[in-house]
């Protein structure tokens, strides 16, 4: 109980290990059905009833600009929580939850391009593997780019 | 004293009970006066002022107190049938209400009264009361009215036994006796007293608390649909049997928690017939008003949304509708005018109807107008019946009053009228008869959080339409659809009872199907639902005619909201999500794609032109300068349009000021604003100087009235002062030349003339910042 620590959902996109902090989590869905919405932004894809509240779900591989996952594989809901009400984040796998030292933080490389850097944080840097961590606020809106 | 939690209980309630009371008494005090004798109404204006009293002396608010009791010891007066109700009595006792009310709201957020003065107040009142009673008063001559210290009479005035206006009078005693008992044992025993008679049968519920329940009552109808679905699938007897009983118990249950929200009507309006009175005071007009169904009941929040709408009316019907005395005599009418408010339900609706008994509105006047501001053409004009000119009021931009007052006729009104109505799924409709009035009639939805709505699907999805908007249902069989459907210039039309209906393809409009071929669409039989977009009828053509169910209304998340063709989402019996269409919206959409797509054929580009092209029209205010030039102003940015007397503008600070509505309003002028910033701002100094000296080269002489265009900057007005408005025009602006001037965005070509827009957040912006250097400059 040296050094500080914090706790984040994790979760995978493309093979790729991310969090959230799990405060900002209110719960985890498996596949939801979706009402499509037309005329927005391709990153939302639809509106699940979370128990008679209704949630838009962004796409976070669509957010991310990475390749749409194969037809077939159903994503599953990470709803978070904001001042402005809840929304879903549609990831392909849900991890554990993890509990990280503070001291093993780094901010996003500068090499790093494309929408996925204004969206990351930075990086946890894990034993085997680097945790990406999302910066939710921005998730949660919508690039202008992309509508 | 006021820190415990407990206290601030009390001080909250006392709030809530003081307003309510504040409201009674004002319409009770405007019955009185026209119903003199009325003790009943009398009696309950004292208990009223007496309870407000009592209770604030109990908490502490001396001011508070010292107004009230003044007010009340002419009430005890009046009472006791000492004194006789006179015009100026009823004034200053609406002033005093109006001065309970200000250090309330005061209460409420500083938690004391503010800094205040009502000594003046106070020795109207006092004056009031030592008045001679059954002769009309003849205030000049009471010498208590300058004479008399106030802190000496005032609280106790039944120690003034010296007044001689006092020893006139037979009944002393049950005056004082009224006044002692005031003084001190009293403020502990009566709020106790005056709350038991009305409130021991109901009790206060936090809004907030009702609208979870309401919430929850929502989800508990959806999923009661949702069972309903299964056990009819199931066809398991004791499950259809309990299925039911929670169909019905859900069902009752959404009635009463819909009736908690409910309030009577007339909740609004009791602050009319004051409303009125100072109105028809202001213009010189005798104005009676009356009211029909005031117990009619529609839910709090739409309450709380046609208050200003209906408000804003009724100030209309008083000024512009109902005439001056002298012209109802000419015209044979009684001089005193009739404002009716009638409220009742019909159809699942409230309406609601303000009628005048005035001169009517002037409908070739209207159209001659509406011709002149660009509006409408002369053939248009020609084809409207009297109906569809009336209705033209709403129009942003039209006033008929042929005297523009500070009441209302600034014709920035009845369209922000007609708008608030339609954001709760209302309607506004006008009719007039020459001579004879006019009447306002609303159609208002009894709640906002249930609505009835029809549900279509188009392209594999399912939305639901508000049936307020919804007019009528058409289908076409298959093979019928090819010729009843024809086309002009590539935009659909169908013949409904002769007049053609434009066709909108709900799937096209929502990009969610490549274009249909006409040819194989022509197989399949046509659905049409029949909207009302404003005053536009449109077809959409959907796939399928669903069902009309009750829906409970959800917002979207944020990232949703800016799509204006959707006004919500609700869930359907079967759990799933449907959008809920906002008609006019969708109407507005499919209204532009039809002009964008004749330009350009590429998808992409045609997105963005639209919205530039949504954004480029709009309503402007056109003013010219002394030099002539031509300038424009969005409407959109402004509060209001005034006029004020040269001789009204004052200075301060080294700028020019007039008083408007008790705040100070600085004013810019907008020939030298411009001057200086097109010579760069070293000239600024020079600028100031000449502003000093006179009014400026602007105009040389100047006209006598101001016009000031009224902008709102924060919490701040600022006006600018123009040479002389000229009209408001709703155009395309393309703008031809960007402009490097500071202040202007550009020109462009309004009304065939050439015309430099302003960059009116830019000038505030500067207007700011002028302050603050000016501040500095005069050190």
């Amino acid at each position: 109980m040296s050094a500080q620590t914090k706790q984040f959902c994790t979760f995978f996109l493309e093979g790729h290990y991310f969090g959230v902090p799990v405060q900002q989590v209110q719960e985890v869905l498996r596949y939801q059905e979706m009402t499509e919405v037309p005329l927005v932004s391709s990153v939302v894809r639809g509106l699940i009833n979370l128990r008679g509240q209704i949630i838009t779900a962004v796409d976070l591989r669509r957010q991310l600009g990475m390749t749409d996952r194969p037809e077939k594989q159903k994503p599953m809901n990470v709803i978070m929580r904001t001042a402005d009400g809840a929304f879903s984040l549609l990831v392909d796998e849900i991890g554990d939850v993890i509990e990280v030292e503070d001291n093993t933080f780094e901010p996003p490389p500068d090499t790093l391009q494309g929408m996925a850097k204004g969206m990351l944080r930075g990086v946890h840097k894990l034993p085997n593997r680097l945790l990406l961590i999302l910066d939710s606020e921005r998730t949660a809106k919508l690039s202008d780019a992309e509508a | 004293m006021m820190e415990s939690n407990g206290d601030n209980q009390i001080v909250q309630e006392f709030l809530i009970e003081s307003y309510e009371n504040l409201d009674n008494l004002e319409r009770e005090l405007v019955t009185l006066e026209s119903h003199p004798d009325d003790m009943k109404a009398l009696a309950s204006i004292f208990r009223m002022i007496h309870t407000i009293k009592g209770t604030c002396g109990f908490l502490g608010f001396g001011k508070l107190e010292k107004v009230a009791h003044v007010g009340e010891s002419l009430l005890s007066r009046l009472r006791d049938g000492e004194l006789k109700l006179t015009p100026e009595m009823t004034t200053a006792l609406l002033k005093t209400a109006d001065a309970i009310r200000q250090m309330l709201s005061s209460i409420e957020a500083n938690g004391n009264e503010g800094e205040r003065n009502d000594q003046e107040l106070i020795a109207t009142l006092t004056r009031m009361q030592y008045a001679k009673n059954v002769t009309p008063p003849n205030p000049p001559e009471l010498p208590i009215a300058a004479g008399k210290p106030l802190d000496e009479g005032l609280l106790e005035p039944e120690v003034t036994p010296e007044d001689p206006a006092r020893n006139a009078t037979a009944y002393v005693e049950p005056a004082s006796d009224h006044a002692v008992a005031t003084s001190s044992i009293e403020p502990v025993a009566h709020p106790v007293a005056g709350k038991s008679q009305a409130s021991e049968s109901t009790i206060r519920v936090d809004v907030g608390l009702l609208d979870k329940l309401m919430n929850l009552v929502g989800e508990l109808v959806l999923a009661r649909n949702q069972i309903l679905q299964f056990t009819n699938s199931l066809g398991h007897n004791g499950l259809l049997a309990t299925g039911q009983r929670l169909n019905l118990i859900a069902t009752e249950l959404q009635e009463g928690v819909m009736k908690t929200r409910m309030q009577p009507i007339g909740n609004v309006w009791t602050k009319f017939p004051r409303t009125v009175r100072d109105v028809a005071t202001h213009c010189g007009k005798l104005v009676r008003i009356e009211m029909e169904g005031r117990e009619t009941e529609l839910d709090k929040t739409i309450i709380e949304a046609i208050k200003d709408p209906l408000m804003h009316m009724v100030r209309n019907a008083v000024d512009h509708g109902v005439e001056r005395p002298e012209a109802r005599r000419a015209a044979g009418k009684a001089e005193e005018g009739r404002l009716l408010l009638r409220a009742y339900h019909e159809g699942g609706q409230v309406n609601i109807e303000i009628s005048d008994d005035g001169a009517g509105i002037d409908c070739a006047r209207l159209r001659a107008k509406a011709i002149k501001r660009g509006l409408i053409t002369a053939e248009q004009a020609e084809r409207m019946s009297d109906r569809e000119s009336v209705n033209l009021i709403f129009h942003p931009g039209l006033s008929t009053a042929e005297q523009i007052s500070n009441v209302s006729g600034r014709g920035v009104g009845m369209d922000v009228v007609r708008t608030n109505i339609e954001k709760i799924g209302g309607t506004v409709d006008v009719s007039s008869a020459p001579g004879l009035g006019t009447t306002v009639r609303m159609k208002i939805p009894l709640t906002l959080a249930i609505i009835p709505a029809l549900i279509v699907t188009s392209a594999r999805g399912r939305y639901a339409i508000p049936q307020v908007s919804l007019l009528e249902l058409l289908r076409l069989k298959a093979g019928e659809a090819s010729s009843k459907i024809e086309q002009v210039q590539g935009s659909h039309v169908y013949r409904l009872r002769g007049r053609l209906l434009p066709l909108v393809y709900l799937d096209r409009e929502l990009k969610r199907c490549p274009e249909k071929d006409s040819a194989a669409g022509a197989h399949k039989a046509v659905n049409i639902v029949v909207l009302q977009a404003d005053d536009r009828q449109f077809g959409l053509v959907v796939d399928e005619i669903n069902d009309t169910e009750e829906i409970v209304v959800k917002p979207l998340g944020k990232q949703i909201k800016s799509v204006s063709t959707f006004a919500g989402a609700t869930i359907m019996g079967d759990g799933k999500v449907a959008l809920i269409l906002d008609v006019l919206g969708l109407a507005q959409r499919a209204h532009v794609v039809g002009e964008v797509r004749e330009r350009s054929a590429v998808e992409d580009a045609d997105r963005a032109a639209k919205k530039e092209a949504e954004q480029a029209r709009q309503t402007l205010l056109l003013i010219q300068e002394a030099h002539g030039e031509r300038m424009a102003i969005p409407l959109s940015l402004i509060a209001r349009l005034e006029e004020f007397n040269r001789d009204a503008v004052e200075r301060a600070g080294g700028q020019e000021v007039v008083q408007y509505r008790g705040h100070i309003l600085p004013l810019m002028r907008i020939a030298e604003y411009l001057g200086k910033h097109r010579n760069g701002s070293a000239v600024k100094s020079h600028a100031a100087a000449t502003t000093t000296g006179s009014g400026s080269g602007t105009a040389g002489a100047e006209p006598e009235k101001l016009q000031v265009v009224v902008f709102r900057q924060g919490e701040k007005n600022v006006g600018l002062v123009v040479h002389r408005i000229l009209d408001i025009v709703e155009e395309k602006i393309v703008l031809e030349h960007p402009s490097h001037d500071e202040g202007i965005h550009g020109s462009a070509v309004v009304q065939n003339k050439v015309t430099d827009l302003l960059d009116i957040e830019d000038l505030l912006q500067r207007e700011m910042d002028e302050e603050l250097v000016g501040a500095g400059d005069r050190r």
